[in-house]
């Protein structure tokens, strides 16, 4: 018990030192920690958002839209694989019903070919080597593709990466400050932004999936249309913008002249003859040259500038637009032409995103909250060092050092491993500190009880931390599995809360258990007392 | 300097022989726990029901039936209104929007707001909180199944370390406070919702401690005193415990206490569900749990390893000495 080296004390002292001084940087504000010397580490405590204030967002994928591109983009394939190649093969009745791609094979000699030329379209997905795309032949001609289980999970995967990148580059673009983008589970994004209180701009943008398409207008189609009569093939009907040009449904050709894909900037600008606002764009290389052909050949007519099947305008084409750069015309104010921008240079969302939950907290309650916090963590601090001070006196102060240091390690952990601290998490920290005393009252009543059988000091102080230790082992594992639930099963608040407690239980039992006990260890070796008053 | 002692020394309360009476304490409690959860119901916040809801504050204290009658003018569903602590505060809760997407929601918000200030000068929202109703069942699936999780858990490793009594006990025990939360919340009408669910699992891990500990005593004096009588035993055991399970009861509420009284309005009911669920936890673990072991059957048995990490199974020797046992 007395035989603590003093390598032990140094390690002991040297950690709990330097996780204090670890602790430090939280509570100094972020323009002095920033004038610190780089070697310095500085770690912070993240707020969560209803401490910070700030906006929550749950965005969930449409996967029924990953389908569906994934059938439409398999049907182009097809048709164009089976036109490209040597011999041509004629299909028809191509249809993409019910889930899956079907078509027929006109000469049925050719089936065998096509299905040659179909496989290598499809590759494997996943690890079970299990194929993207189900072919079948049915009736001697008619192939039937269905997109397996595997391959649709993966496209959702891709899709759902891709779009989580896109919301990150779009929320950057919007300045805000130390946005959270996470992925949650197969079909969700987290976003999180702190210090936004009006989120209607966030939302409007990550609303857009910004697909930008230019088409050319029918003229006589959309008389038609006017006219009431269906629209011809090759033609569809598309709405106009809130607010557009009068008319409010015009038809544009199926086929698209340039889209968004090749689009390498946009950016909000001010028209150079009356001063709205606009969309300046630039394509790369080829789409400009495809566009500068198609403006060429098409001049005096219009076409249609196309945001998410929602025509913007439809310009005529006065002049050939040459250097692959134009701007896009709409009843536009400076603030949609800025997010039509942003939506458009960080690159179209392959699936639409909702958002299904969402959580805003004013500055002011937050700011309310941590002072709230902060007050009754301190009260409670000090209420329970007075009422141990009362009950175990020396013991008792030993025991409330361990309790302060154990609110500096918390803090520390926290920063260090990125930990964000939220409402809940303070009432677990309040309650940490409630119960971070347990093991030290358990030691304490320990060697009390000893001592009352009549043990000497030492033979008592050494007995009271071994068997009191294997309680509080036991104690402290039940209570970590019930966090440990809370952690892999709660959400937001409740995770949060999980994360201060598992720290709590991990560093109240060290310094509860060793650092008292060396305490206590260095204090009897030196004064060798015939008694404790405990 | 005279130490404080909140519980003397050598107490010798016969707990054991309070038992049946304490049986019928707790059977009529839970039962009214159960009769209040089922008849007045849970108010269940919009994490778990789906919804909209916007806490606005106020300048003054508003006069809470015209803020209902602003709200309602707007024909966006049954509002409730709630008020606690801070008159100056109000909670707004609309139900789901019938088919509406994220806009329609959106509208609502700022129609709510839009109201409220024009009528209400210099209000203004200090949070507001939307959850599909698709989320919200999620959450309620996964809340559900941590706390069964946690109760499982928690079970096996008390028979692991112990015996199965143990287990079955403490299952028990964390179902007794289950049910007194349960009906605390029912009875209080205050706002279940996700934080509720963590408070519950710290009661859970909280009654779990105190359980434990006083488990780990009996199994250590079933070592020391083989021939002791059972009942005797747990009464022995439960006393060697009390200052420890006091001293710790009343930490902890000091702290909880200036949570509940300093902490702010937001986390009320989560600081009151806590302070209950320490009482309760501390009452069951007393009565509910030791006590329970003594009508499963748990007998003293043989010694084993030194450490307290074996438990004695596989040795053919003990078990004879087990079986020989009255």
């Amino acid at each position: 018990m007395l035989d603590f080296p003093r390598w032990k004390v140094w390690s002991i002292c040297l950690t709990l030192g330097l996780a204090i001084l670890l602790a430090i940087p939280s509570f100094v504000p972020e323009k002095t920690t920033a004038t610190w010397p780089k070697w310095i580490p500085a770690p912070r405590i993240n707020l969560g958002l209803d401490l910070a204030g700030g906006s929550y967002l749950l965005l969930e994928a449409d996967t029924n839209d990953v389908t569906a591109a994934r059938l439409d983009g398999m049907r182009e394939q097809v048709a164009t694989e089976m036109r490209r190649g040597t011999p041509r093969i004629e299909i028809g009745d191509i249809s993409t019903r019910g889930g899956q791609l079907s078509f027929m094979v006109r000469d049925a000699t050719q089936v065998d070919a096509a299905r040659e030329r179909l496989l290598p379209m499809t590759t494997g997905a996943g690890l079970t080597g299990q194929r993207d795309w189900d072919i079948s032949v049915i009736n001697t001609s008619q192939f039937v593709m269905k997109p397996t289980e595997a391959g649709l999970a993966q496209a959702v995967d891709t899709a759902m990466g891709d779009a989580t990148e896109v919301v990150r580059r779009r929320i950057d673009e919007l300045g805000t400050r130390e946005p959270t983008i996470i992925r949650q589970g197969k079909d969700r994004i987290v976003v999180q932004v702190p210090g936004l209180d009006n989120p209607q701009a966030l939302k409007d943008l990550l609303g857009k999936t910004a697909k930008l398409e230019f088409k050319l207008v029918d003229e006589a189609a959309t008389a038609a249309v006017q006219t009431g009569q269906p629209a011809p093939v090759g033609t569809q009907v598309l709405p106009y913008a809130e607010g557009g040009a009068a008319g409010g449904r015009i038809a544009v050709q199926r086929s698209t002249i340039v889209s968004g894909e090749q689009l390498i900037d946009a950016r909000q600008a001010f028209h150079p003859e009356n001063g709205s606002p606009i969309v300046n764009f630039t394509f790369d290389g080829p789409g400009g040259r495809r566009f500068a052909r198609v403006t060429q050949e098409q001049t005096g007519k219009r076409f249609a500038i196309i945001v998410d099947n929602t025509v913007i305008s439809a310009p005529r084409i006065n002049t050939p637009i040459l250097g692959g750069s134009g701007y896009i015309e709409g009843s536009f104010t400076v603030q949609s032409a800025n997010e039509l921008g942003i939506a458009l240079r960080s690159g179209k969302l392959p699936v639409a995103l909702k958002v299904v939950d969402e959580s805003t907290v004013g500055p002011d309650l937050g700011a309310d909250s941590i002072r709230a916090g902060i007050i009754a963590s301190a009260v409670a601090v000090a209420a329970v060092v007075a009422f141990m001070l009362v009950t175990y006196g020396r013991f008792g102060v030993y025991a409330n050092l361990a309790v302060v240091i154990n609110v500096a390690v918390i803090l520390a952990m926290m920063a260090l491993i990125g930990a964000t601290l939220t409402l809940p998490g303070i009432a677990g920290f309040v309650l940490t500190i409630g119960t971070a005393v347990d093991a030290n009252v358990l030691i304490n009543e320990r060697i009390r009880e000893e001592r009352r059988r009549g043990r000497n000091v030492v033979q008592a102080v050494e007995l009271g931390y071994k068997e009191a230790s294997r309680t509080i082992f036991e104690a402290n594992v039940t209570h970590a599995i019930s966090g440990v639930i809370m952690l892999l099963l709660g959400s937001g608040p409740v995770k949060g809360f999980a994360v201060v407690l598992l720290i709590g239980i991990c560093t109240s039992v060290f310094t509860a258990v060793v650092f008292t006990r060396m305490l206590v260890a260095l204090w009897i070796r030196k004064n060798r007392p015939a008694d404790i008053n405990i | 300097m005279r130490l404080l002692k909140i519980v003397p020394d050598n107490t010798n309360i016969r707990f054991v022989r309070l038992r049946f009476w304490a049986f019928g304490l707790t059977l009529l409690l839970s039962l009214a726990a159960v009769g209040l959860t089922v008849t007045k119901g849970l108010n269940f916040g919009v994490d778990f029901v789906g919804g909209l809801m916007i806490e606005e504050r106020f300048q003054t204290p508003p006069d809470l039936e015209r803020v209902r009658a602003a709200v309602d003018r707007l024909g966006v569903g049954d509002a409730t209104l709630q008020q606690f602590g801070d008159p100056k505060l109000v909670t707004i809760r609309l139900p789901v929007q019938e088919g509406a997407d994220e806009g329609a929601t959106n509208a609502v918000v700022r129609k709510v707001e839009t109201a409220l200030s024009a009528q209400f000068p210099g209000a203004t929202f200090s949070r507001y909180a939307t959850v599909s109703g698709k989320v919200s069942g999620e959450l309620v699936k996964n809340g559900v199944l941590a706390v069964v999780l946690a109760m499982i858990g928690i079970s096996l490793f008390a028979i692991f370390r112990f015996e199965w009594q143990f287990g079955v006990s403490t299952f028990v025990a964390i179902f007794h406070d289950l049910l007194m939360t349960l009906g605390f919340f029912a009875l209080t009408q205050f706002d279940f919702d996700l934080n509720i669910v963590a408070a519950v699992l710290t009661i859970i891990g909280y009654s779990i401690n105190d359980k434990i500990v006083i488990d780990d005593r009996i199994r250590e004096n079933m070592r020391k005193y083989r021939n002791m009588n059972m009942s005797d035993l747990v009464d022995l055991s439960v006393n060697e415990t009390l200052p420890r399970t006091v001293m710790t009861s009343v930490t902890i509420l000091l702290a909880l206490f200036a949570m509940l009284f300093l902490g702010g309005h937001v986390l009320r009911g989560f600081t009151a569900a806590m302070i209950l669920g320490i009482v309760v936890g501390t009452y069951s673990s007393i009565y509910v749990s030791s006590s329970l072991l003594i009508t499963l059957g748990l007998r003293a048995q043989p010694p084993v390893d030194d450490d307290g990490k074996g438990r004695g199974r596989g040795n053919p020797r003990a078990e004879r000495v087990s079986a020989g046992q009255p």
